[in-house]
C-alpha cells in the first residue's frame, strides 16, 4: 500500500517526498557508524522478507507494512533501510514507481522514525517488564500503519481532489492491517526482549547501535 | 507492502513470495543488447525516461512511451509471462482508486452505472495514469531489473550514491537470500507441528515469534560478520565498489538512441 505507482501524485508532493527522503537518509547515515552497517542491513532484509508474508484476515489476506517494527528496532536507520527495501521492490518486482520513490519512502520512514522515538520514551518508563515493553511495541506497530495510511491518503488527497474518496477508502481498509500488525509486533519484540535483552535495552536510550561502546 | 489480497487457500503462505524470490537474483547476462551496456548508462537512461514520462500528459505521447518501453523490454529479453504478471500486479487499492476516477472527476458523461455517472475526463485521467505507471515499470524492469543486483550497487556508487548507503544496499541484497532460506526452514518446522495460518491471534502471534527469532539469529549472525570483517582489516570501504567499468561505443550509441527517443516524446507531446 505504500507503493504508489508513477503518474499519480502531483509535482509538489513529489518534490517534498524527494527532499524529505534525501534529508532523512543523509542524517541517518551520518549517525550510523560503519561497524553497524551489517546489522542494519540484516534487519532491513528481515523486513523485506517479512513483508512478503500474507496473513489471512477473515476471507481475504493482508501484507504487513512493518514500518513500526522497523522504527522500533532501527531508529533513524529505518530511513535508509526502507529506501533500500523499496528500491529493490521497484527494480526487481515493479512495485511502486521510480520518480515517486521519495514519496513512498517518506510515507513509510517518517512514521517509522516517529514510532522508534516514541518506543524509546515508552520503553524507559516500562522499567524492566518485558510484557509492558511488548505492549508498547505493539502500540507502535499499529501506530506505524495508521500514520503510513494517513500519509498515503494525504499524498493522494493533496495531489487531486478526485482521489479523496479513494484516500478515505485506503484508511478504512487498513484497519485490519493495523490490528494484525500490532499483535505481530508485540509478539516479535516480546520474544526478542526475553531471548536477547541487550538487543533493545539501550543504556540511556538511543536506538540499538547508537550507544557508544 | 500491504493491501488487501484474496486469500488463496491455507497452504499458500509464501508461494507468491517464493516465485518472486527466485528473481531476487535475476539471471546473469543473457546476451541481450541491453546487457552489453555499462550499468551506469542503463540506470541513467531509466531514470531520465521515468522523469520525462511522469511529466507527460497526452494519451498519444504516452502510447509511444509504452511502445519504447516494450522495445527496451524486447532488447533486454525479459520473460513475457513474468513481466506481464508484474505489470498486472497493481496493488488492490490503486486499482480501486483508478476505477473510482471516472466517477469522481466531473465532466462530460460517458456512461452510467447504477445511477452514478462516469465522466470522459475521469476515464482519460485513469488511462493516463495507467499508461504512465506501466511505461515506467516496464522500462525500469528492462534496463535495471535485468541487471545483477550487485552490479546495480556498484553502478549507484559510481553515480555518486553515498558509500554507506551502497554498503547497506549490498549487505541487504546478500542477506535477503540467507534470511529467506532461514525463514522457510522455520516455517517448515512450524508446519511439521501442524501449524496452519488462520485468521486468529494465535497465527499472528506465532508468526511474530518466528520473526522475533529470525531477528535475534540475524543480529547474532551480523555480530559474527562484523568480527570476521574486522579480522580481515575492514576499514569502512569496499574496494570492489571502485572496480572501473568504462563507457564504450555501445554506450554512446545507446545514449544517442535514448536521447532521440526522448526528444521524439517531447515533440509529440508539444504537437
Amino acid at each position: 500500500m505504500a507503493h504508489i505507482p508513477d503518474g499519480v501524485v502531483s509535482f509538489p508532493v513529489l518534490a517534498v517526498g524527494a527532499a524529505v527522503t534525501v534529508a532523512g537518509c543523509a542524517y541517518a547515515l551520518k549517525r550510523l557508524p560503519p561497524e553497524r552497517i551489517p546489522q542494519a542491513a540484516i534487519l532491513s532484509a528481515v523486513f523485506f522478507v517479512a513483508s512478503l508474508v500474507h496473513f489471512p484476515v477473515g476471507p481475504s489476506s493482508v501484507h504487513l507494512i512493518l514500518n513500526g517494527l522497523t522504527g522500533v528496532i532501527l531508529g533513524w536507520a529505518a530511513f535508509p533501510a526502507i529506501l533500500i527495501a523499496l528500491l529493490l521492490q521497484a527494480v526487481l518486482f515493479g512495485f511502486g514507481g521510480v520518480v515517486v520513490l521519495g514519496v513512498n519512502v517518506m510515507n513509510m520512514a517518517v512514521p517509522a522514525v516517529i514510532c522508534g522515538l516514541l518506543f524509546d520514551v515508552l520503553y524507559r518508563r516500562t522499567g524492566d517488564s518485558p510484557r509492558l515493553a511488548a505492549l508498547a511495541a505493539g502500540f507502535c506497530g499499529g501506530l506505524g500503519v495508521l500514520l503510513t495510511t494517513l500519509a498515503v491518503a494525504l499524498s493522494l488527497g493533496v495531489s487531486g481532489r478526485e482521489f479523496l474518496p479513494a484516500a478515505k477508502l485506503i484508511v478504512l481498509t487498513h484497519v485490519p492491517v493495523m490490528v494484525v500488525e500490532a499483535v505481530f509486533t508485540a509478539a516479535a519484540i516480546g520474544l526478542v526482549l526475553r531471548v536477547k535483552p541487550g538487543f533493545i535495552a539501550r543504556p540511556g536510550l538511543s536506538p540499538a547501535w547508537e550507544r557508544v561502546e | 507492502m500491504s493491501g488487501l489480497h484474496r486469500h488463496t487457500g491455507s497452504t499458500c503462505l509464501l508461494d507468491e513470495a517464493c516465485a518472486d524470490h527466485a528473481c531476487l537474483h535475476p539471471p546473469l547476462e543473457r546476451g541481450g543488447l541491453i546487457q552489453r551496456l555499462d550499468p551506469r548508462s542503463r540506470v541513467l537512461a531509466a531514470v531520465s525516461f521515468a522523469l520525462l514520462v511522469v511529466a507527460l500528459s497526452h494519451l498519444p505521447t504516452l502510447a509511444v512511451a509504452v511502445a519504447l518501453a516494450v522495445v527496451a523490454a524486447v532488447l533486454a529479453r525479459l520473460e513475457v509471462g513474468t513481466t506481464l504478471r508484474r505489470l498486472l500486479a497493481l496493488e488492490g487499492f490503486m486499482v480501486l482508486a483508478l476505477m473510482m476516477l471516472p466517477f469522481t472527476v466531473p465532466g462530460d458523461p460517458l456512461f452510467t452505472v447504477g445511477g452514478l455517472e462516469a465522466s470522459r475526463q475521469g476515464a482519460v485521467q485513469a488511462l493516463v495514469i495507467l499508461l504512465k505507471a506501466n511505461a515506467v515499470v516496464l522500462m525500469v524492469l528492462a534496463l535495471v531489473g535485468s541487471m545483477d543486483t550487485v552490479t546495480l550497487g556498484q553502478a549507484l556508487r559510481r553515480l555518486g550514491a553515498p558509500e554507506k548507503l551502497v554498503q547497506l544496499y549490498l549487505f541487504t541484497v546478500r542477506y535477503l537470500d540467507v534470511l529467506h532460506r532461514e525463514y522457510r526452514r522455520l516455517r517448515t518446522a512450524m508446519r511439521a507441528r501442524a501449524f496452519t495460518m488462520r485468521s486468529n491471534r494465535h497465527t499472528w502471534t506465532s508468526i511474530g515469534y518466528l520473526f522475533g527469532m529470525l531477528m535475534v539469529r540475524s543480529v547474532e549472525r551480523s555480530e559474527r560478520i562484523v568480527a570476521a570483517m574486522r579480522c580481515r582489516g575492514f576499514d569502512g570501504t569496499f574496494p570492489s565498489l571502485e572496480t572501473p567499468t568504462r563507457f564504450q561505443r555501445p554506450d554512446g550509441l545507446f545514449a544517442l538512441a535514448s536521447l532521440a527517443g526522448m526528444v521524439m516524446l517531447m515533440t509529440i507531446e508539444s504537437l
